[in-house]
């Protein structure tokens, strides 16, 4: 049970980001245009010393860089890292859905990913017939999809939906019809992302149980996910990925404690957004970014940790580059297994129209949110009308930690996440 | 267990297994044409009408303008409707194999970032589906035989091989287009022209034979030109002779555009996802 099955030395792979465009693509007009003016500028200045930049800032960026590890059959791998960190890319290296910039890569046995669920299933076509399309372009031949058939009908239960085409369905059927297609794959090498974070909590259960299923069978699985408590209970190594290297962890415990390390080492008073990366597939317009935040609630021995009760106060700062007609704050907040808890608008209380360009500072004030001591985080966004101005997914962290009220309010006892405002009554009914 | 599956990936290794990976991925093939068909059908009451429907208009105009007001001859003894839909489903197919292929893969750009296949089994199964279609408007060709009580010599055997012929063609062309409109986007504006502006180079709504024979070998190098010649020679019989240079000519440039078509989409491949 111990030959390396899979070996990775020195993958890197790069990708081009043109700041100009937004479209990752090329348009033939532009070559054309380019070579135009390049020609007419030799022609015009023929002994120019060097062509200036013309399409500018074309950046080479390294999604991994010079990762190495060995992976022995049977262990399952939990891959960890902030967004942007490589993870997803990592995967469709290694299911060959893209090509490494340089490195090597050797598999011994077949791969299956599952980068997304419900990929390729089609809205118009039913239940039944997108089982066996989804199977198939997930690699399986149509007499496995046959043998398996009952069983992920089963597993999703949507026997009475068999026949109604998908669009019909409602997410969270979608969802388990999609995840139980995948689930039934025989490869001997399984590469999930984080796909299971979808569906209500008692179908994530049920998922959880089926890929610890699929771990226990002597297959190598890849797990990918924010969701330290998942990987924790599947995993046995772990992957941390940082800024595109790696680092390989035999124990996952140790390596959970190294990403939440570097994590907390994150927090200085304040965190600035400008050289920070967004996600590319937005499109975002940039017309209006944030520039810094800052906690600025009170009683911060440490920046970014409050006592219970304390309610979070933050300032950010926002440079508005282009007249925005109608700008709105958004801000979601995740604990620390990723689940939203709650998003906020800023437009619900606050009107910011015909912002002439320049930088404002926004203080946004929680109220009565009684979080319990835990470790939370803050994905930003600005938008207008007409789209995604900026979104900063991983923006922040703070903690809520363990005071003398919390000692009374006797937090330690309490399940779930916050402790909402009640009103309770009594009365003697004789 | 049989022999452990070996893989060894590297940056601009060409992929050993591809050939082998395209026969085990058969399943998806079908699978996908068979969505494109069923959706094709499903969603549109009046898709089948509608395959029909557009070659048969085409064939209407072309026959008033060239055979009517035009006073194109016909080639042999046959009708002129005859003549020009003989050229009509091989033409159709031909275009619309472009059409459908050149957005194949934008069109499933979720499939080609999250799931490994052989990346040309999307354009394939795009060039199927209107193969569908041709076989629809094969339909028609029958009527209009029957309409005109025009019967078919033994030459109408040659015709799969012409098929196959127009299948290539459909291909060739279609790889290029399609591995160009991932690299630049803005193809698919030239798409919609290239396919139209073919329709009044090639011999559609009229006879090849009109073309003067100086011209005829360069008229060849369109290579539906091949390929529709060879579809009027097997249907209508008779006397319709296939001028031999310039079909050889054709031929040649099918071939050529097929290779360097499979070699083109085959080397841009590994870029898509990243592309797309
Ligand atoms: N096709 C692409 N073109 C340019 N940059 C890309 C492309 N795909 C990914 N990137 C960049 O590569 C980096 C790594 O992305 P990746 O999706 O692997 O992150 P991740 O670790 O999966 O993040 P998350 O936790 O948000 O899923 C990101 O900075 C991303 O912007
Ligand atoms: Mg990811």
């Amino acid at each position: 049970m111990s030959d390396v099955v899979i070996k990775v030395e020195n993958l890197s792979k790069k990708y081009v980001i043109s700041h100009q465009s937004h479209e990752r693509y090329t348009a033939l007009r532009d070559v054309m245009a380019n070579g135009v003016k390049i020609l007419s500028r030799k022609i015009l200045s023929p002994f120019a010393f060097r062509d200036s930049p013309l399409s500018e800032a074309q950046e080479d960026f390294y999604a991994l860089r010079d990762v190495s590890f060995e992976i022995k059959q049977g262990d399952r791998v939990g891959i960890i890292g902030r967004n942007g960190a490589g993870k997803s890319t990592l995967l469709k290296i290694l299911s060959r859905i893209t090509e490494p910039t340089s490195g090597k890569i050797e598999i011994t046995g077949r791969v299956a990913s599952l980068l997304e669920v419900g990929t390729g299933f089609h809205p118009e076509l039913t239940g039944r017939e997108n089982i066996f399309l989804n199977g198939a372009i997930l690699g399986m031949g149509k007499a496995e999809i046959k043998r398996k058939f009952d069983e992920i009908v089963e597993f999703a239960e949507v026997e009475k939906f068999l026949d109604t085409p998908v669009k019909r369905y409602s997410s969270g059927m979608y969802v388990r019809l999609a995840f139980s297609v995948a689930a039934h794959l025989e490869t001997e090498i399984l590469l999930v992302d984080e796909v299971l974070a979808v569906g209500d909590a008692q179908f994530q259960k049920k998922c959880m149980g089926k890929m610890s299923e699929v771990g226990q069978d002597g297959k190598t699985v890849f797990f990918v996910s924010h969701n330290m408590g998942a990987v924790a209970n599947l995993c046995t190594s772990g992957l941390h990925l940082l800024n595109g290297k790696s680092k390989y962890y035999s124990d996952i415990s140790g390596c959970i404690s190294a990403y939440l390390s570097h994590m907390s080492g994150k927090t200085n008073e304040v965190i600035n957004y400008t050289g920070v990366k967004r996600p590319p597939e937005l499109n975002l317009r940039e017309g209006a970014k944030f520039i810094n935040a800052r906690m600025i609630s009170e009683k911060q021995e440490i920046p970014w940790q409050i006592p219970f009760p304390l309610n979070p106060v933050f300032e950010f700062s926002i440079v508005v580059e282009k007249n925005v007609p109608k700008l709105e704050l958004g801000l979601a907040l995740y604990n620390y297994s990723n689940v939203e808890i709650a998003s906020n608008l800023s437009s619900d209380k606050l009107q910011m129209e015909n912002l002439q360009p320049g930088t404002y500072k926004i203080v946004v004030e929680y109220q009565d949110l009684n979080l319990l001591p835990a470790r939370y985080y803050l994905a930003l966004g600005l938008r207008t009308d007409i789209g995604m101005e900026d979104y900063i997914p991983d923006a922040a962290q703070f903690e809520i930690i363990t005071s003398t009220a919390s000692a009374v309010a006797r937090t330690y006892i309490r399940k779930g996440i916050l402790i909402p405002k009640v009103e309770y009554s009594i009365n003697n009914q004789g | 267990m049989a022999e452990p599956h070996k893989l060894i990936i590297e940056a601009g290794r060409a992929e050993r297994h591809y050939w082998a990976d395209l026969w085990r991925y058969r399943e998806l093939f079908y699978f996908l044409a068979w969505r494109d068909i069923l959706v094709r059908y499903k969603q549109t009451a009046i898709g089948v009408v509608w395959a029909m429907l557009r070659p048969f208009l085409t064939m209407v105009v072309f026959t008033v303008v060239f055979g009517k007001l035009g006073k194109f001859p016909t080639e042999g003894s046959a009708p002129y409707p005859i003549m020009v839909f003989a050229a009509m489903l091989p033409w159709q197919f031909f275009a619309n194999s472009l059409s459908e292929a050149s957005n194949s893969l934008v069109g499933n750009a979720n499939l080609i970032s999250k799931v490994y296949f052989p990346r040309l089994i999307i354009p394939s199964s795009a060039v199927i589906t209107s193969f569908v279609d041709f076989l629809i408007s094969g339909a028609i060709l029958v009527a209009l035989m029957l309409w005109y009580r025009f019967v078919p010599g033994w030459r109408l055997l040659a015709l799969p091989l012409f098929t196959v012929m127009a299948f290539a063609a459909a291909m060739g062309v279609g790889l290029w287009l399609t591995a160009l409109n991932v690299k630049y986007r803005d193809f698919r504006y030239i798409v919609p022209f290239i396919v139209q502006f073919g329709l009044y180079i090639s011999p559609v709504g009229f006879s090849s034979s009109v073309v003067p024979e100086k011209w005829r070998m360069l008229y060849s190098v369109n290579p539906m030109v091949g390929v529709i010649d060879g579809f009027r020679w097997a249907i209508l019989g008779g006397d319709v002779r296939i001028f031999w240079p310039g079909f050889t000519v054709s031929n040649g440039l099918v071939l050529l555009s097929l290779t360097t078509g499979i070699w083109y989409f085959r080397k841009t491949e590994k870029k898509f996802a990243d592309l797309i």
